[in-house]
């Protein structure tokens, strides 16, 4: 069976040069209907066993991180609306955090309230992409109707506030582009019971199927010692029953007005990623609530942010909860209008290297349910 | 001479029945794209025609007038043969399955035996497509339909057996007369679920769908086919569904039989009513794995098959009442239904599990710091 990653002496296709006949390589991909854009695995798999899986990733490379060193500060946000295209909001936060670390810059009260609304809200359009995609892995073509039908409502809100249902580029240094609609309270407060009904719908369908829980459980199961070590983190950790949310360990932005729980798993394994992903939507959906009910009046952009920024030479590190994981933003300043250096730890790509450990012992049909488990976006995994 | 008319009626009644079953497909593909749609949320087709109605044919249309690629290193003749293999078998056991009491080409005395035994020439036609097209997806799918087709058709013989054994024939008209006074239903409920269910394995439909999966190998067998030749088997697919439906409407739902209306229209209602509920799984359920679907088949449907004849033999042998049978056959539904109820609840308990234990410790932690 499989080597475990760190004592195989070379990439799988090294260690399979002199591999058994009865082995057939399997192209998966880059144009397969399941690996959630342009991903290739190259499986050596026996009958329908996986022995070994290399992936080849960088069909999407854009060189997102150069780019943002050519351009100025406030231009950089939309360069992290197209890494994860699915959690833009948050990616966008992530951002605009290390910038105002790195200037010490305060954040309007109600800028903060309404950044946290909307990247709950993009937490909750996530997750229920990443129910239809499971489903449609899992061999069900019903959930993702339900599922994005929710997700249409919340981009319908999206666009209502920055203009555009996707690439919003909303967030900026110190605040908000602009405030939110007049309307924008009765905008979320009539998403609010339409989502959750939603989101119970794309819960009921799926989640305690008989088909889906043979389908999910036990599948790929990981300890969160081993999950831990190989660098995993957001809802694949928590599913180990390792209770680790950057949300609540190191609360950013306005995290710790809220009252939330970190929903956690027992085994691990798929079913555990799924199950927690969905808890997840729930409690985001709280979030939004209480933040809604917080929600204060005021300006909405620090008047610093307003300039042109130059922040003086110095270097900063934040992290953020992005709905796939923890996000980092190392950003470095040599005093000028343009960023120096901005590194990013995309939490898509550090869980896809666990894929050959993931794929151990598992059927082919597994392998794109354990795929659609990590819920990786091609974007952020290439950048 | 007599023969020749033979011979002419019998091929003025397969012209027949392709044309019939061939409007029987394009309904089909409307009916069920317009149930899925309302499954998911959607309208199906509305721009063609009146209901989109219009829709099937623009399909057929569309399929007929693309391409036909044949991959250059696939084995021509094979490439070639498959389809009609898949979709002769497809066609050729409709001869004896009858829609109404005379509606039929042919009726033979061992109408059941000859259904069965050709249905299963059509995973010939799979395995070939799969290897003859020289992909290795394809060759998966071959090899996937070969192990699942085969180890459904036990399942669906032996209730078919136990049909036989109850209506005392193998001839279809017989054994819709032998339920003029109760539909097999009401004796055999759980032959009518293995049958359905095993039936659902037989024609590669979800959750069943594992040889031409998707998501995993692209269309298995059908992954190279293109064209006029795809549309062959997606037609052969389709009458495989129908034949599905009719027969199970034929062994346990009563046949054509039915107050005031003629007998074709029963036919046609309760086959269709079994075809909705086949669209309904397919909107509902997930895809099983490979190895979940072979255990289900050897530990579950054929033990449970066997139970179901040695059931209908006993209550002939020994001459039982008729709701003998019925109590017998629900015991077996409740054992298999009990076991699936526990395992479908058993993470509901380990979710319990985690909530207490996280419960526990945040009263630990709470009261620490207190």
């Amino acid at each position: 069976m499989l080597e475990p990653t760190t004592s195989a002496t070379g990439t799988a296709a090294e260690v399979r040069a002199d591999s058994q006949p009865v082995e057939m390589l399997l192209n998966m991909g880059p144009q397969h209907p399941s690996t959630h854009g342009v991903f290739r695995m190259v499986l050596w798999v026996d009958g329908e066993k996986i022995v070994d899986v290399e992936p080849h990733i960088g069909y999407l490379h854009r060189g997102s991180e150069k780019l943002c060193e050519g351009e100025q500060y406030h231009q950089v946000v939309t360069l992290f609306d197209r890494m994860d295209y699915i959690g833009n909001f948050n990616n966008e936060l992530a951002y605009c955090m290390a910038v105002e670390k790195l200037m010490g810059l305060e954040v309007p009260e109600r800028a903060e309230y309404v950044r946290v609304i909307l990247c709950e809200l993009n937490r909750i359009a996530s997750h229920l992409l990443y129910v239809g995609t499971m489903g449609l892995d899992a061999g069900a073509m019903t959930p993702v109707m339900f599922s994005f039908r929710g997700r249409e409502r919340v981009q319908a809100l999206f666009e209502a506030v920055s203009g555009a249902r996707l690439m919003h580029n909303y967030f900026r240094i110190g605040g908000l582009k602009e405030d939110v609609p007049d309307n924008f309270r009765e905008l979320v407060n009539d998403l609010m019971p339409l989502l959750r009904e939603d989101v119970e719908q794309s819960d009921r369908i799926l989640t305690f199927n008989e088909i889906f829980l043979s389908r999910l459980k036990d599948v790929s199961p990981i300890g969160a010692d081993e999950a831990i070590a190989l660098g995993l983190t957001g809802p694949l950790l928590r599913a180990c029953g390792y209770e680790y949310d950057v949300r609540k360990a190191q609360p950013y932005s306005i995290y710790d007005r809220f009252d939330f729980e970190v929903p956690v798993g027992l085994d691990g394994d798929c079913w555990d990623r799924h199950w927690v992903r969905v808890q997840e939507m729930y409690q985001s959906l709280r979030i939004v609530e209480q933040a809604m009910a917080q929600l204060p009046d005021g300006p909405v952009a620090s008047p610093l942010g307003r300039r042109l920024i130059r922040p003086a030479a110095g270097e900063a590190y934040v992290r953020a909860e992005n709905p796939r994981g923890e996000i980092g933003v190392y950003l470095v300043s040599d005093g000028t209008d343009k960023p120096y250096r901005l590194k990013v730890r995309p939490p898509s790509f550090c869980n896809l290297s666990a894929l050959r450990r993931l794929l151990a012992d598992t059927w082919l049909a597994d392998s794109v349910v354990v795929l659609g488990s990590l819920d990786i976006v091609l974007g952020e995994v290439d950048r | 001479m007599s023969f020749l008319i033979d011979l002419a009626w019998s091929a003025l009644g397969l012209a027949v029945m392709f044309a019939v079953l061939s409007v029987v497909v394009l309904s089909m593909v409307w009916l069920e794209r317009k149930a899925l749609g309302r499954l998911q949320l959607r309208y199906g087709p509305t721009r063609t025609g009146p209901f989109g109605l219009m829709q099937p044919i623009a399909d057929a249309v569309k399929l007929i007038l693309k391409e036909d690629i044949i991959p250059e290193d696939s084995e021509k003749a094979i490439f070639w043969i498959a389809p009609v293999i898949v979709v002769v078998s497809a066609f050729v056991i409709w001869v004896t399955i009858p829609g109404g009491d005379g509606v039929f080409i042919k009726n033979l005395p061992l109408g059941l035996f000859y259904i069965i035994a050709f249905a299963v020439i059509g995973i010939l036609g799979l395995v070939l497509a799969g290897w003859g097209s020289a992909n290795k997806y394809g060759i998966m799918g071959g090899l996937r339909s070969a192990a699942q087709l085969i180890s459904y058709e036990i399942p669906v013989v032996l209730v078919a057996a136990a049909v036989a054994i109850l209506a005392q024939s193998l001839d279809m008209r017989e054994i819709v007369a032998a339920q003029s006074s109760y539909p097999y239903l009401v004796v055999l409920p759980l032959g009518l679920v293995i049958f359905f269910i095993a039936g659902l394995a037989e024609v590669g439909r979800t959750p069943f769908d594992i040889y031409h999966a998707e998501s995993e190998v692209v269309g298995g067998p059908f992954v190279e086919y293109s064209g006029a030749h795809w549309s062959v088997f997606f037609l052969a697919e389709y009458i495989n569904t129908f034949a599905i439906a009719a027969l199970t409407a034929l062994l346990f739902l009563g046949g054509w039989g039915g107050p005031a209306l003629p007998d074709v229209v029963w036919f046609l209602f309760k086959t269709y009513a079994v075809v909705l509920v086949v669209f309904w799984v397919r909107g509902t359920f997930p895809r099983l794995r490979i190895d979940q679907l072979m255990a289900f088949a050897w530990k579950v449907m054929v033990p449970l098959s066997f139970y179901t004849v040695i059931i209908a033999a006993a209550y002939r042998f020994y001459a039982l009442p008729w709701w003998s049978l019925t109590l017998m056959s629900l015991v077996g539904l409740a054992v298999a239904g009990w076991i699936i109820y526990r395992r479908m609840t058993a993470p509901a308990r380990r979710v319990v599990q985690i909530q207490e234990r996280l419960a526990a410790q945040r009263r630990a932690t709470s009261t620490s710091r207190t």
